[in-house]
């Protein structure tokens, strides 16, 4: 009677369980270990280095199991972790400078099958271990800086149209004043600056000869826009020194970016490394005033006073010869005649050829490196506490460490390569070689989070999340196999095929896996079997009112079916709302059990329907086991 | 199986009285304890420094305290976390705390006592790998990290804020789609009901001062949904029943009705709450105060839907009338030109 399914309703259950079956499979493979091997900007990741690397290995004896490229990096395959580190350390010493190498546990999907899309579950850093930073990049500085710039081009302009001008300053919190000699001269500037710089808000300011220029709100959204874009950029090449290899940068809101690097065990040198705001600069060493005299008292005009990293002082004229964008590649090395840690520098054309220029003229003088971070604190109240200004606003203090790290004699004219020496250790030397070739930050940045997971810890939350996943599905099960008997296997096997259509989701989509994320699977298993004891005990009902078996199944499925939906969609709306306010391991558990609900409403109602049908539909029936 | 033989006719709403003055004495209490004790908020709010170490060996926390305490780390609060080699350091925000730089000279002065350096590992374990002045080669430290949190001061802000946006926005959402599919009497009553169950389950949190984090908040959110689950599941069979029992008053209609749903409504907290226990029992210690409000959250939510949501809707005045289907005809008559 009514207790069948059109052959189109099977299909539909069929093409929906197979795909999932088999995107759910990747997850029973398990991980190799692995080398993942990444270009940097003057590499390819070709079939070149696919073939050096593998006779590097041969000649070692290192038996590898497979190698494959794919977009952007090369993936090297081990039997084992010894092998899988031993590589490393000799594909790092043999790449270095040309490569990042980073260890890694690979997927062991057939290739066929990753062909496919098929891979397994994206595990979050609380699964897998790593570090987890948020940074919230200085858009108070960026701004400033941007109109340090302006200053200076301004001047560049005004020069260049030989106006003639008193002065170019930055004043805080009311913009750039430019004071020209009169009002003629002042009207001149005003449309040659408005010529050249059309987005800045240009007006005469105070008296008749000054223009005050404001950097407007689409300009200094811009800024910030490119402050972040240009941070996450520094970032992702400081990252790739310190050879990570899946890392994650992502912009997170208008100022804020999140930073993951699984695997990492280091933080501390992760997080210095990331941190710092370090720029290089090069400037000529003032040797016509003695340094004795400037101490104390006042820098002659046009220099400026530093201090050696011993504490040393030393006159330098203004005027930055060339400065950290400039340098194309910086690498560590000892120096084979001094045994002492040196830094190689590369220059880029320009600076290149301003450097040969200056050092020819300047031989027998000194040149002096000059090494500047910026440190930035969130300023703190006289109880100790962290103090916000009348907007509520962070207060911060700002301090500049500058530092001549080397003041050597120029012995040659130099080019565009040359070296750095005078540095503490081999480490400085390699942790200054990676900042100066990392390029600088666009304005310092701040961690304002770190969640960090070591390795065992990362292990025992998937250990203790799977038993958390197969005792709860075992209870259940058991559950319902003894309280609905074979009402309770049809129940049981929609409860499975939910599970593994959800696993296939959760793959399929690369969603990130994490603690709270298993925790929302394990929930959706208890609550997945609700649909099934709605119609189950709707059924029940039916016959108690005396109904035939198969009018109880027909009207069981019809009458709670809305009564299903309506609890599962409210569900929802909470779970999406979970999703949206989630951050990190939040979101996961959000993820889960949306599409739990999603994956149990399909399971429950269709998959049990179709297999009651397919086993009551054609009987005869007087009773039903459940 | 079937553990009711026969349908049951409890007589649930008579205890409408009974159970409105015990909701309103326990939430009371739960709700002074919010306001005098406060929730015990973990750094995820509050901010600060959370570090989670494991030694090879025993380790003593007075020692731990101690050599803090030299290094010049003060507020620090230590407590063994699990066993005798685990350690747990909290430290609020303070004046040299306001940065992520902290969790590293924690570990720092912990390890100088060994006296050992993190190094890159070479051999294959999932472990932290040290060098020291009697092992040149690399071996497992002895003062492995398990757990660095370090939430800064504005982030902890903004979560708060979030978290309580979070519970408005769900709670309107539902109330606008209970109102939509049913009537706004019941949305009223489903959403008294949440309020109800997230109240208590703060409540026993402030009172026992346990640690309130960000797992637990999506466990409070999720408690929405299930608490909801249920009542929804109720209020369905009442409003089929207000158009099949035609000759029975709202009382006898609603009361009918919870009997009706309640085997399915024990059934499914029972299959729920297996597997919440389950993982309070072996989710670990990361997710316990998770699973620990959930499992408050599905007995309370259990209870709510019987003797909070039904009885708030009786008492708002629900009649046969407002359960009806709007006229067709006279809708569409409007639209016939």
């Amino acid at each position: 009677m009514q207790n069948h399914y059109p052959w189109w309703k099977y299909l539909v259950i069929i093409a929906i369980l197979i795909p999932g079956a088999f995107y759910a499979l990747p997850n029973i493979f398990g991980d190799d270990p692995g080398i993942q091997i990444r270009g940097t900007r003057n590499s390819n990741v070709d079939t070149e280095l696919m073939q050096r690397v593998t006779e590097t290995l041969q000649a070692a004896s290192i038996p590898q199991k497979s190698a494959a490229l794919d977009l952007n990096s090369l993936k090297v395959r081990f039997e084992n972790t010894d092998d899988q580190l031993q590589a490393r350390d000799l594909l790092r010493a043999e790449l270095q400078g040309e490569y990042i190498t980073a260890v890694t546990l690979l997927p062991a999907t057939p290739s066929w099958m990753a062909s496919l899309n098929a891979r397994p579950m994206y595990l979050g850093l609380d699964l897998r271990g790593g570090v987890h930073f948020l940074m919230e990049v200085d858009m108070e500085q960026a701004i400033a800086l941007a109109e340090e710039r302006y200053v200076a081009d301004f001047k560049a302009s005004l020069r260049e149209e030989k106006l003639r001008y008193r002065s170019v300053r930055n004043q805080a919190d009311i913009g750039i004043i430019v004071q020209l000699r009169d009002a003629k001269n002042r009207d001149q500037a005003e449309d040659l600056l408005e010529r050249q710089f059309p987005d800045l808000v240009i007006n005469p300011y105070d008296d008749d000869a000054s223009l005050l220029v404001e950097l407007g709100n689409t300009t200094i959204s811009e800024i910030q826009r490119f402050a972040v874009e240009q941070n996450m950029t520094a970032l992702r090449n400081r990252i790739d020194e310190i050879g990570v290899a899946e890392p994650v940068v992502q912009q997170q809101g208008n100022s804020r970016i999140v930073v993951q690097l699984p695997g990492v065990q280091d933080t501390a040198r992760a997080k210095a490394i990331l941190g710092r705001t370090a720029t290089l600069q090069v400037l000529m060493v003032d040797e016509e005033h003695s340094v004795d005299s400037v101490v104390g008292g006042v820098a002659p005009a046009g220099s400026k006073l530093y201090k050696m990293r011993d504490g040393r002082p030393i006159l330098l004229k203004k005027g930055v010869i060339y400065s950290g964008d400039n340098i194309v590649d910086a690498a560590a090395s000892i120096d084979t005649q001094t045994g002492s840690p040196v830094v190689s520098l590369t220059l880029d054309a320009v600076a290149g050829r301003k450097n040969q220029r200056i050092t020819g003229q300047n031989i027998g003088k000194r040149m002096a490196v000059v090494y500047s971070e910026q440190v930035s604190n969130p300023r703190l109240d006289a109880s100790g506490s962290q103090a916000f200004d009348a907007d509520g606003k962070m207060l911060r203090d700002k301090r500049n460490i500058e530092e001549v790290i080397t003041a050597p004699v120029i012995r040659d004219q130099l080019g565009n390569r040359f070296q750095i020496e005078g540095l503490d250790g081999v480490d400085e030397a390699r942790d200054l070689a990676l900042l100066l070739r990392a390029g600088a930050l666009a304005a310092p940045i701040e961690i304002v989070e770190e969640r960090t997971v070591g390795p065992s810890l990362g292990q025992a939350n998937i250990d203790q999340g799977f038993l958390s996943v197969v005792i709860g599905f075992s209870l259940v099960l058991l559950f319902m196999l003894i309280y609905y008997r074979t009402f309770g296997i049809f129940a049981n096997v929609a409860l499975a095929f939910n599970l593994i259509l959800l696993v296939a989701v959760l793959s399929l989509f690369q969603a990130t896996l994490t603690l709270p994320g298993i925790a929302g699977i394990v929930l959706t298993v208890g609550m997945a079997v609700d649909a099934n004891v709605l119609i189950f005990e709707r059924i029940r009902e039916e016959l108690r009112n005396g109904n035939s078996p198969h009018a109880s199944i027909y009207a069981g499925y019809g009458r709670a079916l809305t009564t299903i939906l309506d609890a599962n969609i409210t569900t929802l709306i909470a779970a999406i709302v979970l999703f949206n306010f989630g951050t990190g391991p939040i979101k996961g558990f959000a993820v889960t059990l949306s599409i739990g609900i999603l994956t149990s409403m399909f399971t429950s109602i269709m998959v049990t329907r179709g297999l009651v049908n397919l086993y009551y539909g054609r009987k005869k029936l007087k009773e039903l086991s459940i | 199986m079937d553990f009711l033989k026969k349908d049951t006719t409890f007589n649930f709403l008579g205890y409408q009285k009974p159970a409105l003055i015990l909701s309103t004495v326990l939430l009371l209490i739960g709700i002074l304890s919010i306001i005098f004790r406060g929730l015990n908020f973990g750094i995820d709010f509050t901010g600060g420094t959370l570090v989670e170490l494991s030694y090879k060996e025993t380790v003593q926390i007075q020692d731990v305290r101690e050599s803090l305490e030299d290094n010049n780390v003060q507020d620090a609060v230590v407590q063994y976390f699990g066993t005798s080699k685990d350690i747990m350091i909290r430290l609020p925000v303070s004046v040299e705390g306001s940065s992520a730089a902290l969790s590293d000279k924690l570990t720092e002065i912990l390890r100088e006592k060994i006296p050992e350096t993190v190094t890159e590992g070479t051999t294959a374990t999932k472990a932290q790998q040290c060098v020291s002045a009697t092992h040149t080669t690399p071996q497992d430290c002895h003062v492995q990290i398990k757990r660095v949190e370090f939430v800064g001061p504005q982030v902890g802000d903004e979560l708060t804020e979030q978290g309580g946006l979070a519970m408005v926005y769900a709670l309107i959402g539902i109330l606008l789609y209970v109102g939509w599919r049913f009537e706004w009497r019941f949305a009223l009553g489903s959403v008294v009901a949440l309020v109800h169950d997230v109240l208590f389950t703060l409540g026993i949190f402030s009172i026992f001062q346990v640690e309130f984090s960000l797992p637990v908040l999506a466990a409070v959110l999720a408690i929405i949904g299930y608490s909801l689950n249920d009542t929804i599941v109720v209020f369905d069979r009442i409003r089929e029943n207000f158009r099949k029992m035609r000759k029975s008053d709202s009382f006898t209609i609603m009361n009918t009705s919870l009997n009706q749903t309640l085997r399915r409504t024990v059934l499914t907290s029972v299959t729920t709450m297996v597997v919440v226990m389950t993982l309070l029992i072996v989710g670990g210690d990361l997710i316990r105060g998770f699973s620990f409000a959930l499992c408050i959250g599905v007995l309370v939510g259990t209870y709510s839907s019987i003797f909070v949501a039904s009885p708030v809707v009786l008492l708002l005045g629900i009649s046969r009338e407002d359960m009806l289907p709007p006229a067709k005809e006279g809708a569409n008559a409007d639209l016939t030109p």
